[in-house]
């Protein structure tokens, strides 16, 4: 099957840095993860309140979707229509904890709505779809690593089907010490073809 | 033009029954799975929740394997697996694909007391479980998009089948009641003090329930029940990440992507099993979708009153009570009903009734925003 599709643009997000088409555009000066996305946040030069109540699961891929949309509302044709699809490791797995701890004791029992939304891996999608609008296809897979196969698979059937005119793919995994974010967006054209092996070569570039 | 793809095996492990027949078989006589609960491991005070003994599961599992090895839930899935498996008489190749849909997976292992390890709290950890007991060969594949994830699966194992990655795909779904999930929509005032009513003026709630389901899909018809899929749509409401559209738009949109796909009309819906989960918010954004969609003279229920909500598993487990509808040529009523509760008149199933149903529309929506929408089609 000849591959029609591209891949415009990707980026990355780590502990120490955030790059965009292989560009460094931050480095980390901190220990601090938080304090970090508040800087690619402020970078963005962002006003959107809703940010800082999110957990970090959500804010890496809001900031991820923020970094590739906003380059690309300009010049692409029906942004609105980007379908999302989304994966990772561990799922919510870093504010279930936080949830757990607050219900663990009897005596000692706060769970919070606030954090409780956030114990679903899908929820991030939510946040990209609302802040750009994208009334679109959306689904969020978990594997026990990063599975491009597949993942090309989909998105194809998923432009192929019409559902969608781009398709907008990440990567993001927040447990323990590991942060990875890798995002990148699959479109009609671009310089990179939309295959296994790219997008493979693409995410182990960190 | 597209391969058609089909459903033809299906398995349950619910309240009700360990089967999709016995299950369907207490529907058919009016019994519901919600039941005043005392389950201190859960909730300090009494709730209502849809609930399965494990000691009942246990002795279930004894033909299978070791039930000291397995989590509650893995024996649920291992269960509802074993009967797709037997129904379809599938041979798991190099090409075959394990859909697992959950929310939470083994999140009771995080507490102090699970027997079982936290790192079975990972979801691929469940996935491998379930894999390597059946000697499945590909990455199993985990599908967790909140309360849509057991109807989202069925749309996912049809497009990959089209891709030919995979030849056919066994799927399983299921989810826990646990003090997780219960603490967090104690949190956000949202569970029942009764039994649930799904769109009834009187309700006041969710209540949880637990269960598992599973069917097998492929290109072929493997039985003579088989269904086919034929349409499929899931979009986002782009709206609130906790709370349903006020106008229902993710779900309007899914279903006309669904419809549209199966290149039918509105009118051309025989049932629509919904989501209904008796919040207020939720079951009015549902009959506004609905009636957007000009379906509201359509024979509709959400069984939420039957087994509660069984979050990553209701869209599975409503589906294969489905395909035992249209199997059976008998539409169930919705469980709990009283008086209409939402601001759009539905036709909601007061009492079963023999009616064939040709096409059905499966319909779920979850936090997240997220809406699926799943068209089936009887084969002849």
């Amino acid at each position: 099957m000849k591959n029609e599709y591209f891949i415009s643009d990707f980026c990355h997000m780590t502990a120490e840095e955030v790059s965009v088409n292989g560009a460094v555009i931050l480095k980390n000066e901190t220990a601090d993860f938080d304090a970090f996305l508040k800087k690619i946040y402020q970078l963005q030069n962002l006003k959107y309140s809703k940010f800082f109540k999110m957990d970090a699961l959500s804010k890496l891929t809001f900031l991820g979707a923020e970094l590739l949309l906003k380059k690309e509302s300009s010049s692409l044709k029906n942004i609105q229509d980007t379908a999302l699809v989304f994966s990772n490791k561990s799922s919510s797995l870093e504010t279930d904890r936080k949830h757990q701890k607050s219900i663990q004791s009897n005596t000692d029992f706060y769970p919070s709505p606030a954090v409780f939304v956030y114990t679903l891996p899908n929820i991030g999608m939510g946040e990209v779809a609302i802040r750009h609008q994208l009334q679109t296809e959306n689904a969020f897979f978990v594997f026990e690593q990063f599975e491009a196969e597949f993942l090309q698979k989909y998105t194809v059937s998923l432009l192929q089907e019409k559902k969608c005119h781009h398709v907008l793919c990440g990567w993001t995994e927040v447990d323990g010490a590991t942060r990875h974010g890798f995002f990148y967006l699959v479109t009609q054209k671009g310089n990179i073809p939309h295959t296994k092996q790219n997008i493979q070569n693409l995410y182990t570039q960190r | 033009m597209k391969a058609p793809c089909y459903i033809s095996a299906a398995g349950l492990v619910t309240p009700l029954g360990f089967s999709a027949e016995d299950t369907f078989e207490m529907l058919l006589q009016d019994n519901t799975a919600l039941k005043k609960q005392e389950d201190t491991a859960v909730s300090e005070t009494p709730f209502y929740a849809a609930m399965l003994s494990e000691k009942k599961i246990n002795t279930q599992f004894q033909q299978l394997g070791n039930p000291q090895q397995y989590t509650k839930l893995e024996k649920m899935m291992l269960l509802a697996m074993a009967q797709t498996l037997a129904n379809s008489e599938v041979k798991i190749t190099e090409k075959t694909a394990l859909l697992v849909a959950t929310t939470k997976g083994n999140i009771d292992a995080l507490d102090v007391n699970s027997a079982f390890d936290e790192s079975r709290a990972y979801l691929p950890m469940l996935a491998k479980k379930l894999a390597d007991f059946y000697n499945f060969k590909t990455e199993p594949v985990i599908v967790s998009n909140a309360c849509v994830s057991g109807i989202l699966a069925v749309t996912v194992a049809k497009r990959m089948i089209s891709t030919g990655l995979y030849e056919n795909a066994v799927l399983v779904a299921g989810d826990l009641v646990t003090k997780f999930t219960l603490s967090g929509f104690q949190s956000f005032k949202a569970l029942s003090v009764a039994p649930c009513k799904p769109y009834s003026k009187y309700r006041s709630g969710i209540s949880l329930g637990e269960a598992a389901a599973s069917v097998f899909i492929s290109k072929e018809k493997h039985t003579k029940n088989a269904v086919e899929i034929i349409g499929a749509g899931s979009c986002n409401d782009a709206n609130h990440i906790s709370g349903p559209s006020r106008t229902g738009e993710g779900l309007y949109k899914s279903i006309a992507a669904a419809l549209k796909e199966g290149q039918l009309e509105a009118n051309g819906v025989d049932f629509i099993s919904a989501h209904g989960t008796a919040t207020l918010y939720n079951d009015e954004m549902e009959a506004i979708a609905f009636t957007r969609q000009h379906m509201q003279h359509i024979p509709l229920h959400s069984l939420k009153g039957a087994f509660g909500h069984t979050l990553g598993a209701s869209g599975l487990l409503e589906t294969v009570i489905g395909l035992e509808m249209m199997h059976h040529q008998t539409m169930l009523p919705s469980p709990g009903f009283d008086e209409l509760g939402v601001s759009k008149p539905l036709h909601i199933l007061l009492q079963k009734q023999k009616k064939p149903i040709d096409i059905l529309l499966k319909t779920a929506s979850g936090f997240g925003g997220c809406n699926t929408a799943v068209l089936f089609k009887k084969v002849s």
